[in-house]
């Protein structure tokens, strides 16, 4: 008797049964091209009707077969365990036995299965809100290592690292020069536009000056030279440590006994603390010459009226408030970029996921900032 | 020895001689990097401490411990140059620190450290620019940057080809016999820890601790526990 128990494309099962022992008789090309056919099936109905004392697999009339036909024979196999029924695979090609015979070999480790659990929405938040208290309390915990560095650094009981500063400062103030030059030229130009069109209307046209220069000195120009510099160069810093990290080089500083916060976090902050305020200067100059282009060109006012109003305009009080603030977005540049890359481990992922962070952490942290600082400026009457 | 509640090892107790060549040994994931953390100073023990002749490492405060541990050195599995530093500046670094040579004397004492691991004339190289093998040298260089009495390899045959990895070990025998250095090497190359080993820790995995300790080469024909002796002999039962 037999009786075909499955057929998919091109491979299929027959059974036959005599004296108690259940013939399984492969038959067709076993291979992932066929598909995976699951021994559940073949099972069920083998057994539950007339149970057999052993169960015999035939794999004389197999054409072809790859894995496909091994993961068949190891859930059959698995299957035969848990019913305690004998399997005899001694009539399949020797090859697939001793596979079959290498997947089974060692048992499953239950606990090493990854636990992959996708939280629920309240649980996600819950998490959310234990990690954003941690983070806080990890850059509390960094910001007190670089005061503590900063002080033996004064205290001169660490070298001052003159050549590194002078490196880093090359790379984060001469070098962003350009980019700089060109985001504030055009924001100069855009308020420039924007104050024309209004106080053209009331015709004074003259006041675009006060308003470029204002609004560049107090505001945009520390904004914009410090999310330029957040993305060009609080990544940089992030990378540069994190990599750093992966390379062993951290560990090997503190190996010769060299605090990494002094060598190379501390130069950083100090190169971001010095440059930024000046690239802000800068970016407020191109700034106002950006808005006296627009003025010039579409208004009656002429250049020099303009510049003689723009210094007329903006008080030194303005400026000290202005490059405060670039001062500050220094700091949060600096010391976000460094704590991400020496927070970030050991794989490459991490180091991009320290780049990132330290982008959003940085300019999340100077809009909050400027918007601070703004409100408190209004308070004190600066 | 544990990460949070993961313990890593247990009841570690060994000594290391003067003048040992003493290898961590044991199969993957077993520790071994972890314990040779503790004994640099690197990673806190979260019970016991390591003794470094008289003193308690891990009870000192922080500058005390960075005294002893300057009489050590260090080699990392990638070598652990930094990499924007040359050759030369990364064995000056350690002195400019320390000591009060001047730019020329610091410069001499590079290239004579660069010279002992066979890199004469690449003082001027960048780390990058060097093979995998080179930079395990130049890291050996850097590590000797003070003249350490105790010298730590983590995994130094890691990735490198037999001649190089051949020549390293040579290396090691040399700087042990000319600069009467410890040498505490974490390795499970079996062709090095015979070479070179005259005594050793072994740690496993399942356990989570030490099974025994000794010479290496006896330990592989007469330990008492079989799976030493199946780790020493590549996995033939002895």
């Amino acid at each position: 008797m037999s009786q075909v128990l499955a057929y998919d494309g091109g491979n299929r099962v027959d059974q036959a049964r005599a004296d108690g022992v259940l013939r399984f008789i492969l038959r067709g090309s076993w291979t992932i091209a066929q598909g995976v056919v699951s021994g559940e099936s073949i099972m069920v109905d083998a057994v539950s009707s007339d149970r057999p004392q052993r169960i015999y697999v035939d794999g004389d009339a197999v054409s072809e077969w790859d894995s496909a036909l091994v993961v068949f024979l190891t859930d059959l196999s698995e299957r035969c365990r848990t019913l305690d029924l004998p399997l005899d695979l001694s009539g399949l090609p020797d090859g697939v036995q001793r596979l079959v015979a290498l997947a089974l070999a060692v048992p499953e480790r239950t606990d090493a299965a990854h636990e992959d659990k996708v939280p629920g929405f309240v649980e996600s938040i819950g998490l959310q809100v234990l990690a954003a208290y941690r983070g806080s309390g990890a850059m509390l915990e960094f910001i007190g290592e670089v005061l503590i560095a900063l002080a033996r650094t004064v205290t001169g009981r660490t070298r001052f690292r003159t050549s590194e500063i002078l490196t880093v400062f090359q790379q984060v103030g001469p070098d962003a020069l350009m980019i700089v030059t060109l985001i504030s030229f055009l924001v100069g130009t855009i308020l420039g536009f924007v104050g024309l069109v209004q106080l053209e209307a009331f015709g004074a046209d003259i006041y675009v000056a006060n308003l470029v220069a204002i609004a560049m000195i107090r505001e945009m120009g520390g904004m914009m030279t410090g999310i330029i510099m957040a993305g060009r160069t609080g990544a940089a810093f992030a990378a540069q440590l994190g990599t750093m990290q992966v390379n062993e080089e951290i560990a090997a500083f503190r190996t010769v006994g060299i605090s990494p916060v002094e060598f190379l976090v501390l130069p950083r902050i100090l190169a971001l603390i010095v440059a930024v305020p000046l690239l802000t200067i800068y970016a407020n100059v191109v700034g106002m010459v950006g808005g006296s282009v627009v003025s010039g060109a579409l208004s009656e006012v002429t250049l020099p009226q303009y510049f003689a109003q723009t210094s007329d305009a903006a008080t030194l009080t303005d400026w000290a408030g202005g490059l405060f603030k670039a001062t500050v977005y220094g700091i949060i540049i600096a010391v976000a970029g460094c704590m991400r890359g020496m927070q970030s481990s050991k794989s490459a992922a991490s180091v991009g996921d320290a780049a990132t962070s330290a982008v959003v952490l940085s300019i999340t942290l100077i809009i909050l900032a400027e918007a601070v600082l703004t409100v408190v400026y209004q308070v004190l009457g600066i | 020895m544990a990460y949070g509640e993961f313990v890593v090892q247990r009841d570690l107790n060994f000594i290391v001689n003067r003048g040992d060549v003493f290898i961590i040994m044991g199969g993957s994931g077993c520790g071994k990097s972890t314990v040779m953390r503790a004994l640099t100073g690197m990673q806190r023990p979260s019970a016991g401490t390591v003794w470094f002749e008289d003193a308690r490492l891990w009870d000192l405060d922080d500058s005390a411990r960075q005294r002893v541990l300057r009489r050590s050195g260090v080699v990392f599995q990638s070598g652990g140059l930094w990499s924007s530093m040359t050759l030369a500046e990364n064995i000056e670094l350690p002195l400019r620190e320390y000591t009060d040579l001047d730019p020329q004397e610091m410069r001499e004492l590079a290239r004579l450290k660069l010279a002992w691991v066979g890199l004469a004339g690449f003082e001027e190289f960048y780390p990058s620019e060097i093979s995998g093998g080179m930079q395990r040298r130049a890291g050996v260089a850097r590590a000797l940057a003070l003249d350490p009495e105790v010298l730590f390899f983590d995994e130094p045959s890691a990735g490198l080809d037999p001649i190089s990895s051949r020549r390293l070990d040579e290396l090691i025998l040399e700087l042990k016999d000319s600069l009467g250095a410890t040498i505490v090497v974490v390795t499970h190359e079996l062709a090095s820890i015979f070479t070179i080993g005259n005594n050793a820790v072994f740690l496993d995995p399942v356990s989570r601790t030490q099974l025994a300790t000794g010479d290496p080469k006896w330990l592989r024909d007469h330990s008492d526990d079989p799976q030493v002796r199946a780790f020493l002999n590549r996995g033939d039962a002895a």
